[in-house]
């Protein structure tokens, strides 16, 4: 995982570091953040999230606002989705690309107003996506806004989550993929259907001074805190991308497996990359894999005959190693084999389906 | 183990091993620190019976979701036994270090090189915990 880039700047806090340390949580760098990067252990945090409920504190994510009469236009320009479909109250997920097709970064946006959108953004890729936003507003009408400060961030998730969280809302909580501003034990909430573990929950964006409370009231009514280990371990098993890993500036997003949150038509910066990418595929393409032997794969490790992994980890839920690599297109097809060297040892693996974990 | 444990009667190696000597035969296991640092053990790489080991050498590899660590040899000898409960149970390791998680048996090539190790009071300090 990424650490702080300039170790002579202290690492950044958030909201919750307190809450974290007398959890005697293992904190760690994480993109300029100390953050827990596990509890109890990522087994059973891992585990507690895929059957029951889990908190974790995702506060050093970033966040971009735009808003006012040409949002939309903006928006347009510098995400690959088609904006126009994002209703109010709504989220949408999307890539930033470079001209030549390259990906800065993988975001929700959420419409919060019919010229008011939040766009939340990799920890790490937070200040250069605000000056990519600036730089690229031009004469359009709108304002963007750092609102990294003015949010804290906490995602519950497991087959529990929403019944927790709607225990101490006062109303119905949105539903996937919708986002509504909610009162949560009379704290103000913009509540969002969405999550990176591939369970059903929500995440809370508020103000920092108030997370505490709702940390603490989600925790009361049962939820584990969960860290950023857990957090890596089920996004892997259900395919979820991770910038940095999966995804950078140096492949485009058709390659990654993300052509379907490319609408080029919208003649977003580097729609036509994009659009020529689809045409001419790039020689290697993003596909899930499962270890058919002991061992597990990690980031880096080569892939034999070319290719490499760039997400890997051991699945607690399937038992076996497993991750994403990148691979030549003729062997990525699913049930394709080939083998990954693993700190000099040959370890065999499968192309397997997305996602690799599924709940029965 | 949730608390940090260190039993008195072991022997100790600077890359956090221990070996608990029984006349010319001694269990080896990774310590309580190893195995915090390394966190949940997935797998344990076991070495085959009759393999030799050498002393400040790596006999095998311990590894756990997040990473993979060498596990080093405290003393020289023949491996006569592995902790077959691993290959199911590689948790074991994390649970109870010093019982249920001991790695192999061996006997030992040659007794005087136990006074190369550490007792825990020296162990201990050199972790600054």
């Amino acid at each position: 995982m990424p650490d702080a880039a300039d170790p002579a700047t202290p690492l950044r806090r958030t909201a919750l570091y307190d809450r974290h340390v007398a959890l005697g949580a293992r904190m760690v760098p994480f993109a300029g953040w100390e953050m827990p990067v596990q509890y109890d252990g990522v087994i059973a945090e891992h585990h507690a999230v895929r059957g029951t409920a889990g908190i974790f504190d995702v506060s050093h994510m970033g966040e971009i606002g735009a808003g006012g009469p040409q949002a939309l236009e903006f928006l347009q320009r510098v995400l690959s989705n088609d904006v126009a479909k994002l209703a109010i109250g709504a989220a949408q997920y999307s890539v930033i690309c470079r001209e030549d097709g390259g990906v800065l970064d993988d975001c929700f946006t959420y419409r919060l107003g019919p010229q008011n959108y939040l766009t939340v953004t990799n920890a790490a890729n937070h200040e250069r996506d605000l000056a990519w936003f600036l730089a690229h507003r031009g004469e359009l009408a709108v304002e963007i806004t750092d609102r990294a400060a003015d949010y804290a961030m906490l995602a519950v998730q497991g087959p529990l989550a929403r019944e927790i969280v709607q225990a101490i809302a006062g109303a119905p909580l949105p539903e996937r993929m919708h986002v509504a501003e909610s009162v949560l034990d009379g704290i103000a909430t913009l509540v969002c259907g969405t999550g990176y573990t591939g369970e059903d929950g929500v995440e809370l964006l508020l103000a920092p001074a108030d997370a505490p409370a709702v940390w603490d009231a989600v925790i009361a009514r049962g939820a584990v805190p969960v860290g950023l280990a857990a957090r890596d371990t089920l996004r892997t098993e259900v395919c979820y991308h991770l910038y940095g890993n999966d995804l950078s500036p140096e492949r485009g997003p058709i390659e990654a497996g993300l052509g379907w949150c490319c609408k080029e038509d919208t003649g977003f910066i580097g729609a036509e990359a994009v659009r020529s990418a689809r045409a001419n595929p790039a020689e290697e393409v993003l596909v899930p894999f499962k270890l058919t032997e002991a061992g597990v794969a990690r980031p880096g490790d080569r892939v034999v005959g070319g290719g490499e992994v760039t997400s890997g980890t051991f699945s607690p839920s399937l038992a076996i190693g497993v991750g994403l690599a990148y691979v030549p297109r003729a062997r990525s097809a699913l049930g394709s084999e080939f083998e990954i060297d693993v700190r000099g040892k040959m370890r065999h693996a499968v192309v397997a389906e997305r996602p690799l974990y599924k709940r029965s | 183990m949730a608390d940090a444990s260190y039993p008195p009667e072991l022997l100790y190696h600077p890359e956090h091993d221990w070996a608990r000597i029984d006349g010319d035969l001694a269990t080896f296991g990774i310590t309580w620190h190893a195995q915090d640092a390394l966190g949940d053990v997935v797998y344990f790489d076991a070495p085959a019976v009759g393999a030799q080991v050498t002393q400040n050498e790596p006999y095998t590899e311990v590894e756990s979701v997040k990473a993979v660590s060498d596990v080093y040899a405290p003393l020289s000898g023949e491996v006569i036994e592995v902790n077959q409960r691993l290959a199911e149970k590689p948790e074991l390791i994390n649970e109870d270090p010093y019982g249920e998680g001991w790695m192999v048996k061996i006997r030992l090539a040659d007794a005087a090189q136990a006074s190369g190790l550490m007792d825990r009071d020296a162990y201990v300090a050199t972790l600054g915990e």
